[in-house]
């Protein structure tokens, strides 16, 4: 069977040919019914592009997107109006994406109606109910005719995720979904989405800066790192948590704070050639992280830019240094 | 415990509250707590738990629909006591920057756009009556310097000519050129990328102990309290809920709500976590829930609870909670602890 989600060689470029900027470098990604795939990386790496790319939003400058195996650009109005529904996107900001002069029965109401998922107004507000129970905004009746201001940032998203599941979508891309959101609450939305996965088997793209939150969600999934609209390494969230390969993944992992001061204390130090990252306007030749990685050898990385590569361990590295080198991020 | 250990700025029963149109804001509600000479103290807490009208109330930059009442802020300048809530006029500005420098979350909006860096540096010092415009100048790259930037390229750009990242250090340069004493940082890297993270932690952690500053690190980030903090502060609706020492925080909370956001936050190397969210929303300050205001999203409440709000309980020399049922919380973690070690 066909991936649900393949990007086949997608390029991404902003701006004039005076002032190009490359947000997505031949980009290659196949996304199986039902996994968990999250889209790591700091600002600029390119992973919110892509994220918009994949729902539609914006068109790739070159390659093509399959979804269950058809080229999007290729498909008839029927089939491409399926897709743009079988696809959802949750953004970050919940202040932002809710329409605020309607009250959020309408907002789900809406959806239900205009694409044929119920046919009476009392069909659609009977299922509306159903989908606020589902996003846990219970009791019901105390949500529906509330508008989103009188609702919290945590609450605000839980009504995102209903209205995506509106139009029963088989994919949604979570786009730092929850990072506006407390802590206190991070989680159970988190669970909540989970639960889409399991009981609806809902594919997820989670696409966020946070390894920590990336880690928990995608445990028994796999974790992309990009870099500069690249792809530096994939593989098993597991495996890319325990194991990086890719300097780059090491130094984030070896940077992340922890909350948790014995960790903070053990944590080793990786020590970058460069504390700046390079300007998208004028990136590097080669590996775009040499001019960073403490392990770059003149000549080589400077040049060809690396190929993601298999490992045995699971997963693919875009480093011929050091795709076979472990290392320990913590000390005993 | 060192009974020598001097206390620098007492903070005793504060309070603040905004005047809103829709009501009263108890944005702080008797926030009592010592701040030790060269010690460094992170107030964690989630949106609205008062931990920057806390901070900000310090150097007294509030905004003009705020009051401070009751409440008394004292600070010791070697052997003089000062009321800082009182201090008007040239002993204000003396005091803030001085004394206490305050480091903003937003690392642009703090610069004023229109003016090189150098001359923010030079209308800070004149500011507080320093005039010798080469010393100011070579003080300022000496500090450019020890922040890892190239002090000749800084001292003559623009604010937005530099990375988040580089703001973020002349930011820490600028507050260090006066030398002050105590140093508040409110979410000093929240908006920053993981790599520029790291470095910012790191130059904080090289600035607190190479320079005899007592900081105070104001963050929704429970990593930036383990990671650069001695004691911690949680704190929720307007109190400090519980007192202690880092590894009593994270390992031995004692207030529900502790270790509810412990729980709730996932670590990168710490293994497979189970994690668990506190239920409920956090409270409207406006009309904040009888007696312990976190009753309604507590597992261990009882009808007490509801009625009486519970004190600072002192359990351990240095840890105090402010829990009715600290000893539940105790239990409860013996049966299921935090953090687990492989």
């Amino acid at each position: 069977m066909a991936p649900i989600l393949e990007l086949k060689n997608i390029n991404k470029y902003f701006g004039s040919s005076k002032e190009r900027v490359t947000a997505v470098n031949s980009l290659e990604l196949r996304i199986e019914q039902g996994e968990i795939v999250c889209l790591v990386g700091e600002s600029g790496c390119g992973k919110s592009t892509t994220g918009r790319m994949v729902v539609g939003l914006l068109p790739p400058s070159d390659g093509q997107i399959l979804f269950e195996g058809q080229d999007i650009a290729q498909m008839n109005r029927a089939d491409y109006q399926a897709y743009r529904r079988a696809v959802q996107i949750i953004h970050q900001d919940p202040y932002a994406s809710l329409n605020p002069t309607q009250p959020i029965q309408q907002m789900l109401t809406t959806p239900l109606l205009r694409h044929k998922k119920a046919s009476t107004q009392r069909s659609a507000e009977k299922r509306a109910a159903e989908l606020l129970e589902i996003v846990d905004l219970t009791p019901v009746s105390d949500f529906m005719n509330k508008y989103p201001h009188q609702l919290s940032g945590g609450q605000r998203q839980r009504v995102s995720v209903a209205r995506a599941l509106t139009v029963e979508p088989k994919f949604i891309v979570a786009d730092e979904a929850v990072s506006m959101v407390d802590v206190s609450i991070r989680v159970s939305l988190l669970n909540m989405l989970a639960r889409l996965k399991s009981e609806f088997d809902v594919t997820f793209l989670f696409i966020t800066h946070d390894l920590a939150l990336a880690k928990y969600f995608a445990w028994n999934g796999r974790i992309v790192v990009m870099y500069l609209g690249r792809i530096v390494e994939e593989g098993p969230t597991q495996r890319v948590i325990t194991d990086p390969r890719h300097p780059y993944t090491q130094a984030l992992l070896a940077a992340v704070p922890e909350a948790d001061p014995d960790l903070a204390r053990r944590k080793k130090q990786i020590e970058l050639r460069s504390a700046e990252i390079p300007s998208l306007l004028n990136l590097p030749a080669g590996c775009t992280f040499h001019p960073r990685c403490p392990y770059a050898v003149p000549g080589q990385c400077d040049r060809l830019v690396p190929a993601l590569d298999a490992i045995a361990e699971g997963g693919s590295v875009a480093c011929p240094i050091r795709k076979y080198e472990s290392i320990e991020l913590l000390a005993a | 415990m060192n009974t020598t250990v001097q206390k620098h700025l007492t903070l005793e029963n504060v309070h603040v509250n905004y005047q809103t149109r829709s009501g009263n804001v108890q944005a702080v509600r008797g926030v009592t707590l010592d701040l030790l000479a060269g010690e460094s103290l992170a107030l964690i807490g989630e949106s609205g738990s008062g931990k920057t009208t806390l901070g900000l109330s310090i150097v007294k930059l509030l905004v003009d629909t705020a009051t401070v009442e009751p409440g008394r802020i004292t600070y010791r300048r070697e052997d003089q006591e000062i009321d800082v809530l009182a201090l008007r006029g040239n002993q204000l500005r003396e005091f803030r920057w001085r004394d206490c420098a305050m480091v903003f979350q937003s690392a642009l909006n703090a610069f004023n756009p229109v003016l090189r860096v150098w001359e923010q540096a030079l209308d800070t010092a004149q500011s507080h009556g320093w005039h010798d415009r080469q010393a100011v100048r070579e003080r300022f790259l000496e500090l450019l310097r020890y922040v890892q930037l190239d002090p000749n390229r800084v001292i003559n750009a623009y604010p937005h000519e530099l990375s988040g990242g580089m703001r973020q250090r002349t930011l820490l340069a600028l507050s260090l050129l006066l030398e002050p004493t105590i140093l508040i940082l409110d979410e000093p890297t929240t908006a920053l990328d993981i790599l520029t993270q790291r470095t910012i932690i790191d130059l904080l952690r090289q600035i607190k102990n190479e320079k005899n500053i007592t900081m105070i690190f104001i963050s929704h980030d429970l990593a930036i309290a383990a990671e650069l903090a001695n004691r911690v502060a949680t704190m929720y609706a307007g109190r400090v809920v519980e007192l202690g020492g880092v590894e009593d925080i994270f390992y031995r909370p004692r207030h529900p709500y502790t270790m509810g956001l412990i729980r709730a936050v996932p670590t990168v190397l710490g293994g497979f976590e189970e994690l668990f969210s506190i239920p409920g929303s956090p409270p409207d300050l406006i009309n904040l829930p009888s007696g312990c205001p976190f009753h309604p999203r507590c597992s261990f409440a009882t009808s007490k609870c509801q009625i009486e709000e519970p004190p600072l309980i002192q359990i351990t020399p240095s840890q105090a909670a402010a829990c009715w049922h600290w000893q539940d919380v105790e239990i409860e973690l013996q049966n299921k602890p935090l953090r687990v070690r492989k």
